[in-house]
């Protein structure tokens, strides 16, 4: 009888499994564990229990979200935030874990900095105390966030209990039309799925428009995988993803990378391998892309208007869509592009590679942003790739700050917050009430339409305005 | 973790969906010690700004569960969210769907997700609505909600996540009884794919 034909998830999960107990949890060898300053809990738990870290060599600490996107000269003067980032310096060095601190030259985002050192591999699993560790998938690997006492158990098992969950395969095929970005295409599958769709779902991205991404559009993919409640999304590596890993600092070198190469060409789901679940979009149908409420799932081609909750038959839901309205102080029927913002946010894990700053680049070039803004780089390597290509000047000539790597405005718990009221055209993943700032109402976005608005000082459809 | 058999305890009903842990939990709280009382923080900006969560109204004193709608703890995975909601004093949240890394939080905490369908669940809340202040009986070793009136609504859970809670298990204990399968796993993959160590 001819082998089953199995999944990638399939393949990655059946390779990792050290055990399983007969209720069907599967014990999971854990082959990378990131973390970063909100890990200080797990190593609470880990020190009240005397209990040390299994495999330090795979574990990795990246300070990120609590470090200042201005002047590093000095010290941090928030107290409270300077003792976060300490704090992860300080138990790292304890445990002997390598630490990609303010002083390291590649620190960054945590899910841009893995994958940019070759720490990200295919066919591993990844986990680390951040939702969006789904990030990690663009390279057919098993990524997926966890939470604090899931973060002290890998510390010191370097493994984790779980149940197989479901797949669910994404297909989109077709070509995508100009100025449509991996963005927008991640908005419409959560718009299409739900905030809570795949739910117990990893989802496979597939077709010929996911294959003819770059890495830097796959990871955005699957970054947002966790928005439509997938805690991982998986891409099928290829010829991109080895181009891309071939040289990383800590990716295998030589002959040991063309072993592995050769290992994860066999990684791909097989031909007639059954998913739980199967979706697929018209690549060609996809439009730049805004969200108008307090959750992703509220996602509209720019051309729409603000819906009407008058015309929801649910009572329920059109309670919760005037609350929403209500938060984002909306008026249904308003086109979205006659939406006035008052700041632009370009950064975050989502939208921080450099192909994310090249596009807003391309539309700022020469122009002036009507409104105030901040663009953040992932990483200091794309910071330094941006700067190398005039990108900064762009920016800064167009009136925006241009920031130190972090994750910054996208959860503001560095100090970068959007103030009580305004309205900020973001590239960021999450427009959850107070997400950017208490009463801070955020419209996500691609860079290149942040960009645009930046340039309107509304919400633009990009198409429009052209640019590169 | 403290264990969790039954609960009889005034319910809340939360008519919203895809209530994320940022709304439980506002990140400028993450950098606080859990000693210093995350249920202060529990919805700090919601109960403030919106009467869909009626934490502070006097009927709802003292409530130990929670009746939302779908989606319920979707978002960020920070555990604080949970500690917010047990240190806050619930100790059991119902909802149609759960988000998954929200869900494992709250099994680690001793905190109780029963996952109902949508319209059970929406009836739950109309009720509550219809009596404020009433209260609901959660019994995990049967299985059961029982509502105001005395009908026993049956729910499914995960066997091992309820021999958990209600022994209050520690993971770590347990997983140390695999050692000899992890060594022997590990040295096995070190063979076959060297570079999932890096170099
Ligand atoms: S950039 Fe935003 S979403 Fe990404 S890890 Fe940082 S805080 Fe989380």
């Amino acid at each position: 009888m001819p082998p089953q034909p199995r999944t990638l998830l399939d393949k990655v999960w059946d390779a990792h499994v050290m055990a399983t107990r007969p209720d069907g949890q599967a014990l999971l060898a854990i082959d990378r564990h990131l973390l970063h300053e909100g890990s200080f809990h797990a190593f609470g738990m880990l020190d009240h229990a005397d209990r040390k870290i299994r495999r330090p060599e795979l574990t990795f600490a990246v300070a990120d979200h609590y470090v200042p996107s201005r002047d590093r000269a000095g010290p941090i003067p928030d107290p409270e935030i300077a003792n976060m980032v300490s704090m992860l310096a300080a138990n790292a060095g304890r445990h002997g874990i390598r630490h990609f601190g303010l002083d390291d030259r590649a620190q960054g985002i945590v899910h841009v900095l893995a994958p940019e050192q070759g720490l990200t591999l295919p066919g591993l699993t990844v986990v680390c105390g951040d939702s969006h560790t789904s990030t990690h998938g663009a390279f057919g690997a098993l990524g997926f966030g966890i939470g604090a006492t899931e973060v002290a158990h890998v510390l010191a098992t370097q493994a984790l209990w779980q149940r197989r969950p479901k797949t669910l395969r994404v297909g989109i095929d077709g070509v995508l039309g100009p100025h449509v970005t991996a963005k927008d295409v991640i908005l419409a599958i959560i718009a299409a799925l739900g905030a809570g769709g795949a739910v117990g779902h990893v989802l496979e991205y597939a077709g010929s428009a996911i294959r003819g991404l770059s890495m830097e559009g796959r990871l955005t993919i699957c970054n947002m995988s966790i928005e439509a409640g997938a805690r991982a999304g998986m891409i099928a590596p290829d010829d991109t993803t080895f181009a891309f890993l071939e040289g990383r600092p800590y990716a295998p070198k030589g002959a040991l990378f063309e072993r592995a190469v050769a290992a994860w060409r066999r990684l791909p789901s097989d031909e007639g391998a059954r998913f739980d679940r199967e979706v697929t979009l018209d690549a060609g149908a996809i439009a730049p892309t805004v969200t108008w409420g307090t959750s992703p799932e509220t996602a509209l081609p720019v051309t729409a208007a603000v819906p009407d909750p008058g015309a929801e038959s649910d009572p329920t839901k059109a309670g919760q869509m005037r609350a929403m309205l209500d938060y984002m102080g909306l008026t249904p029927g308003t086109p979205l592009e006659a939406i006035a913002i008052d700041r632009v946010f370009i950064g975050s894990c989502t939208n921080s590679r450099i192909e994310d700053l090249r596009a807003a680049a391309g539309v700022l070039r020469g122009q002036k942003a009507a409104v105030p803004g901040l663009v953040v780089p992932g990483s200091g390597p794309v910071r330094r790739q941006a700067e190398a290509e005039g990108l900064d000047q762009v920016f800064r000539a167009a009136g925006l700050e241009w920031g130190e790597p972090g994750c910054s405005m996208c959860v503001g718990i560095n100090g970068d917050l959007v103030p009580a009221g305004e309205r900020c055209a973001s590239t960021t993943n999450r427009n959850f009430p107070g997400r950017q700032g208490p009463n801070a109402r955020t419209h996500l976005m691609s860079p290149a339409m942040a960009a645009a608005a930046a340039v309107t000082g509304r919400l633009t459809d990009i198409r429009r305005l052209g640019g590169r | 973790m403290q264990p969790f058999t039954t609960l009889q305890a005034v319910a809340v009903p939360l008519d919203v969906a895809n209530i994320d842990t940022d709304q439980i939990l506002p990140a400028r709280f993450l950098k606080k010690p859990r000693s210093a009382g995350y249920g202060n923080f529990l919805f700090h900006d919601e109960r403030r700004r919106s009467e869909a969560v009626p934490l502070d109204a006097a009927p709802y004193a003292g409530a130990g569960i929670l009746v939302a709608d779908r989606n319920f703890g979707c978002g960020s995975s920070r555990e604080g969210a949970v500690y917010a909601l047990v240190d806050g004093g619930i100790r059991c949240v119902i909802a149609p769907s759960f988000g998954d890394i929200f869900a494992s939080n709250a099994a680690k905490n001793g905190l109780l997700t029963v996952t109902l369908p949508e319209e059970t669940a929406a009836a739950l809340r109309a009720r509550l609505k219809a009596e404020p202040g009433a209260s609901l009986t959660v019994d995990l070793p049967a299985q059961t909600v029982t509502d105001p009136g005395g009908s026993a609504i049956p729910f499914d859970i995960d066997p091992f996540k309820k021999r958990c809670l209600v022994e209050g298990l520690d993971d770590v204990a347990l997983t140390l009884e695999h050692a000899e399968a992890i060594a022997a796993y590990e040295a096995r993959a070190a063979a076959e794919a060297p570079w999932r160590v890096p170099g």
